[in-house]
């Protein structure tokens, strides 16, 4: 009878514990990607990866919608003055970090003091350069303290701007403005980004890390918009080897996976139909000449090759149409700027043959004396299949042309140190929605400038832009570098445009392709 | 005994240093440098990164600072992946590749030994055919090959074992790994262990313990294996020390936080610190492992002995 009876109630105990989990099993969403973040420090990241876990765990004072437009984030408003260099923005009076403390602005003074800080060596300090003293700050010049940035009170945050900044609020979704727990990063300096230690004002918090295997966060109660979040945990799953992320995939091992192995694409596309999603990036593959250089400072001489360079081939062909001919350096995506195209790209290719042809006779280069260029790239199947095939392209036109492949940081380290080269492969994914981000790379002396490309009227429409209050007249004339720097000069070749590549499970909603890539969890739901 | 074990310990001491004074010159030869990458830096950023990881100073300094670290159990930051030293990922990513590398060494030294002796029992005849025939072909057929086919098999197909992963590592994430892992290494010891046995089993102690009327088993097991032990023993060694350190291959395919990615990893990364850390765990193991075989050299083998 005992017996019995203790059977019932335990038959009934499971039956309610079924219930009970099935009524609140947690919805876990496994997010393949191709690496792991290089840092969860917000200020001191500098790969793509890192981004969306970044955006799940902080919020920055703007935040991101479903599309990736700009919405209020750990700011709720904000006021600009009339001359567009003084930001004032109050923060939310329900912003908390996740151990319950309020998200003050004192945070964001110590935050931003921090990544200008030339002894954090952030890599993305660059992100604050239009705030007052931030680049000089970076550079040692002035302390942090002097850098254009007040606590007015708890709740109340100014920002001065050396000029109007128009992108300004687009860079405050990045997460090198995010601000961390003043309070936190003081108490544990060295290891405020460790499971347990960490504390976040994002949609989720930091619960595992273990490098090469997982990230997992789960849901932050004290989110402002918590109720709102639908994901209960999130896996960030590392898998280098996207061909057996595939796999992982089809097993449903991951919901979703942000770098398809393009080189299967056709396949991919047959086998998962809509599941693939390919969309416009904001992003560049150019090659650079060494403006320097003889007989690469004739400006005629690269437009000729540029011109002979078949586009179409490339981005069908070697990229499965997962990139896009490019004729401009700024990819198409950016609201209110109309850039101008490299003049030949209404010209049919053979035309183009021709017109190329005829250059180069100009010049003196002859079957007997042929031009001979070397083709620089960094290690990898789809940037040498690019090169070959402009190498089989040139041919025609009597250019002799070698390749030379070197590994990623000798090709880098070669093209920074200003090396002996003839025309390398570079690549350029913006930061912010900006023309500026891209045309800075042709500007005289930056880093990133490997052509080492000179222009006064070029620098002086840059810099006429950077003052410029009006938003309409700063495009202009951001339009009109890019027409001397790259349509006339060419001081980068652009070829491609870059596009993002997601496999994206049908149980996954929330998910909107958009041109920054920016998928924050918070939006999403699993079926 | 002792004695030789400590004089081993103490030779390895300059034979440490010496590998460590060449990785690191040859490191700083090779062209670029951890912060060189396709978004290039600021040239002040660049220059502060430099600063804070001490690249700022003259190469003899950054040497004698890194022995002295190590010398402290500090491997020293990583530069790639500053959320971590290189201590800790070193440690995470040793607990899972030795797990999976002694697992998969014991499995091929057990039926790669059995399949050995069954071959040398029938020389010539079918069943040493077979084994010929399995080992020839386990040891040729690359290790990216036999993985992707695995999870093609056993878990999109069969859904028996998941395709990759590991987040704590159960059985069913292991098997995969170390049947690609093992298949190799079981290969070569079944070819060893069936030379060998052929070899021990012609041995004139052999023929006298036959004439003595001792059983076959008796005669195979304790006498005949213990010499023929002694290849598989030579290659055992350094076999565990390249299977405990990983494998970048089974490591990249079925998604493992082990520690053979790093060794090219680091590298590709101009990631110094890292790069070294691996170095210094990639010779501390060899040089153990040889030791250990040359101890049981002492064990197996009469004739051999270190006092």
């Amino acid at each position: 009878m005992f017996q019995a009876t203790m059977k019932k109630f335990l038959a009934g105990a499971a039956i309610c514990a079924l219930m009970s989990t099935a009524a609140f099993a947690e919805v876990v969403l496994q997010r393949g990607s191709a690496a792991d973040p290089e840092s969860l420090d917000p200020h001191k990241t500098s790969t793509t990866y890192e981004a969306d876990i970044l955006r799940d765990l902080f919020t920055g004072l703007m935040a991101q919608d479903i599309d990736a437009k700009v919405i209020p984030g750990a700011a709720e408003s904000y006021v600009m003055s009339p001359d567009g260099k003084t930001y004032t923005f109050k923060l939310r009076a329900d912003g908390k970090w996740s151990d319950g403390s309020p998200v003050t602005a004192q945070d964001f003074v110590f935050s931003w003091q921090r990544v200008v800080n030339s002894e954090t060596a952030s890599e993305y300090a660059y992100m604050l350069a239009p705030v007052v003293n931030a680049e000089d700050i970076t550079a040692k010049k002035m302390k942090p303290e002097e850098l254009g940035v007040k606590a007015i009170d708890n709740l109340t945050f100014e920002v001065q701007l050396r000029a109007p900044t128009p992108y300004f609020l687009e860079m405050l979704t990045h997460q090198a403005t995010y601000a961390v727990s003043k309070a936190n990063v003081e108490a544990n300096p060295k290891d405020f980004t460790k499971p347990g230690k960490m504390i976040s004002n994002g949609a989720y918090i930091l619960a595992e890390f273990v490098p090469n295997d997982h990230i997992k966060l789960v849901k932050n109660a004290q989110f402002f918009d918590a109720a709102n979040v639908k994901i209960d945990a999130v896996n960030y799953i590392p898998n280098e080897d996207r061909s057996a992320a595939m796999k992982r995939f089809e097993a449903g091992e991951l919901d979703m996976y942000g770098d398809l192995p393009t080189e299967q694409l056709a396949d991919l596309r047959a086998k998962f139909g809509d599941q693939i999603k390919i969309g416009p990036y904001l992003g560049t593959y150019y090659y650079a000449f060494k403006t320097t250089k003889k007989p690469w400072d004739n400006v005629k001489l690269r437009q000729a090759i540029s011109m002979a360079v078949d586009r179409d081939y490339l981005a069908e062909k070697v990229w499965g149409n997962s990139m896009i001919p490019s004729y401009s350096f700024v990819p198409p995506g950016v609201a209110g700027y109309e850039g101008p195209k490299l003049e030949y790209a209404g010209m049919s290719q053979l035309d183009r043959e021709d017109a190329a042809k005829k250059v180069l006779t100009e010049l003196g280069y002859t079957p007997e004396k042929p031009l001979k260029m070397e083709i620089r790239f960094n290690t990898s199947e789809n940037h040498k299949n690019v090169a070959i095939a402009i190498q089989s392209q040139l041919k025609p036109l009597g250019i002799e042309v070698t390749l030379l492949n070197t590994d990623t940081k000798t090709h880098y380290g070669l093209l920074e140190q200003h090396g002996d080269f003839d025309i390398a492969r570079a690549a350029w994914i913006a930061d912010y929605k900006d023309p500026e981000n891209f045309l800075a790379l042709c500007k005289t002396g930056t880093g990133n400038n490997y052509a080492e490309y000179s222009n006064k009227d070029y620098d002086a429409l840059l810099a006429k832009a950077a003052a410029e209050a009006d938003p309409t007249a700063r495009m202009k004339d951001l339009s009109d570098a890019e027409a001397i720097g790259v349509t006339r000069d060419a001081c980068v070749v652009p070829l491609l445009y870059y596009s993002s590549h997601n496999i994206i499970s049908p149980k996954v909603k929330g998910w909107n392709m958009n041109v920054m890539d920016s998928h924050p969890t918070r939006w999403m739901s699993k079926e | 005994m002792l004695r030789y074990v400590l004089q081993r310990f103490l030779t390895a001491i300059p034979t440490l240093f010496i590998i460590l004074a060449l990785s690191f010159l040859l490191m700083r030869i090779a062209p670029g440098g951890p912060f060189n990458q396709e978004k290039g830096l600021n040239p002040i950023i660049k220059a502060n990164l430099e600063k804070l990881y001490r690249l700022d100073q003259p190469i003899w300094n950054q040497f004698t600072d890194y022995v002295w670290n190590l010398l402290h159990g500090d491997f020293g930051p990583s530069y790639n992946l500053p959320d971590f030293t290189v201590a800790e990922i070193l440690s995470n990513g040793l607990k899972v590749s030795i797990l999976l590398g002694l697992v998969a060494l014991t499995c091929a030294l057990v039926f790669g030994g059995i399949l050995g002796i069954i071959a040398a029992l029938n020389q010539n005849r079918s069943a040493d055919y077979a084994v010929v025939a399995t080992a020839t072909a386990g040891s040729t057929i690359p290790t990216f090959v036999i993985a992707p086919l695995f999870q093609l098999i056993f878990a999109l197909g069969l859904k028996w074992f998941p395709v990759g992963g590991w987040t704590g590592g159960g059985w069913k994430v292991m098997v995969g790994p170390v049947i690609v892992l093992m298949l190799p290494q079981l290969a070569i010891v079944a070819r060893l262990m069936r030379g060998a046995m052929i070899e021990s089993l012609r041995a004139h102690h052999i023929r006298t313990a036959r004439a003595m009327g001792l059983s076959d088993f008796s005669i195979i097991v304790r006498h005949a294996l213990r010499s023929a032990l002694l290849p598989i023993v030579s290659y055992a060694g350094p076999a565990a020390a390249a299977l405990v350190t990983g494998s970048i291959i089974v490591e990249t395919i079925f998604a493992i936080p082990g520690i053979g990615r790093y060794f090219v990893d680091a590298a590709l990364n101009r990631d110094y610190t890292l790069v070294m850390g691996t170095v210094v765990v990639i010779a501390v193991f060899t040089i153990v492992f040889n030791l250990i075989v040359d101890l049981l050299y002492a064990v197996l083998d009469p004739r051999v002995r270190y006092d």
